[in-house]
């Protein structure tokens, strides 16, 4: 990589932590809004510069698509709407951030093993990715489900829920460490499986009014899988945005919570435990 | 340095960083701020164009350019998106933007 492209990438590393400054503050929130697209933008530019990417006419086409969707998407959508949007945009990045690993995956898979130069920590954020990215894709579209009033906003609890969660709890990490001993393109698809049903079970028990909460916590989850990308990727700017992500849409969550009067795990986990809560 | 040591440097730098950057945010932007960060992690869109730039299945062309439609979607929504809640923030003062949709 060119050092002038390095450079660059830091540059877009420092504006994106100076447009979450920006957002959280009322009369700097806008113009860090704007600095963070222009740095996206930037960056998102750069290799189309100094790579020889094949397939750029589809590559363009395929952001043309999603462009308009996004736009148009953002444009229609009406004020009281706003947070099912927000869960619906990053539910389609989770998803998107846990194709990209199955696409490393199926590019590491020859040269894993024995005498492979994969290291296994490669692996381990490979299939970190691939599960977290299906967690928050399903339920982002749960949540989305839940506000837009497409199912009932009330928690939805059968019983044995604990124990199927249990399950395939077990079965994230088991095909976790199948990825990293002998990875195979099947055993991410796997993986992407369990981590839809999680993510479906983690947001059905969750009442109606704790929602945006956990849109807030999907965010956070999304955010690190864009950071583990970064590392499979060796791409600083995807590790320094998604690890900022992470780290401050964990602490909203916090925050949001706090200002509701209730903590994470109440939220998350207090239907299961028959608690009251607010939906 | 050992590489894999300096991007846990990275790593852990940037977590502190960014529960630093929004420690004082006021109550009335978590909505927007949350959904500001949702947008930045639409940059994943770099990592689907790396990604798909550089395959030559066909299966996996479609996969990448599956990807990128949608970390595009939510890219390029997320920030639009953001921009319309700040502007309505700045248009009606008075009024807190953030509680719109929790309350029903």
């Amino acid at each position: 990589m060119p050092t002038w492209v390095q450079l660059v990438y830091l540059a877009c590393a420092v504006c994106f932590i100076l447009a979450l400054k920006g957002l959280s503050g009322p009369k700097t929130a806008r113009a860090g809004n704007l600095l963070g697209a222009g740095a996206a933008v930037v960056a998102v530019v750069v290799p189309f510069i100094y790579l020889d990417l094949d397939h750029v006419g589809l590559i363009v086409a395929a952001i043309a698509v999603g462009t308009v969707i996004g736009v148009v998407g953002a444009q229609r959508v009406q004020m009281t709407q706003m947070p099912q949007m927000v869960a619906l945009f990053n539910g389609v990045g989770g998803g998107a951030a846990a194709l990209v690993a199955l696409l490393e995956l199926d590019e590491m898979v020859p040269h894993a093993g024995s005498g492979g130069d994969i290291s296994w920590f490669t692996l381990a954020a490979t299939a970190f990715t691939i599960f977290v990215g299906s967690v928050s894709f399903a339920g982002s579209i749960v949540t989305f489900a839940k506000l837009q009033e497409l199912m009932t906003s009330r928690p939805v609890v059968f019983p044995g829920l604990p124990v199927v969660f249990g399950l395939a709890g077990i079965a994230a990490v088991v095909l976790g460490v199948l990825t990293v001993t002998g990875p195979s393109v099947f055993i991410g698809i796997d993986l992407a499986v369990v981590g839809l049903v999680v993510g479906l079970l983690l947001v059905l028990p969750v009442g109606g009014a704790d929602v945006p909460i956990v849109i807030s916590l999907l965010n956070a989850f999304t955010g690190l899988t864009v950071a583990a990308s970064g590392y499979v990727l060796s791409n600083v700017v995807l590790l320094v945005a998604g690890t900022l992500v992470g780290a401050s849409g964990t602490y909203l969550t916090m925050l949001m919570a706090k200002a509701m009067g209730r903590s994470v795990s109440n939220i998350l986990f207090g239907a299961l435990k028959g608690g009251s809560t607010l939906g | 340095m050992d590489e894999a040591v300096v991007w846990l440097t990275i790593f852990i730098l940037s977590v502190f960083v960014g529960i630093e950057v929004i420690a004082k945010v006021s109550s009335t932007l978590h909505t927007p701020l949350m959904s500001g960060a949702n947008a930045i992690h639409g940059i994943i869109l770099l990592g689907a164009i790396l990604v798909t730039g550089s395959t030559d299945s066909t299966v996996a062309l479609v996969v990448g350019l599956v990807a990128i439609v949608l970390a595009a979607v939510n890219m390029v929504g997320g920030f639009v998106v953001t921009d319309r809640m700040l502007q309505m923030f700045v248009r009606k003062k008075p009024k807190a933007p953030a509680a719109d949709g929790k309350a029903n």
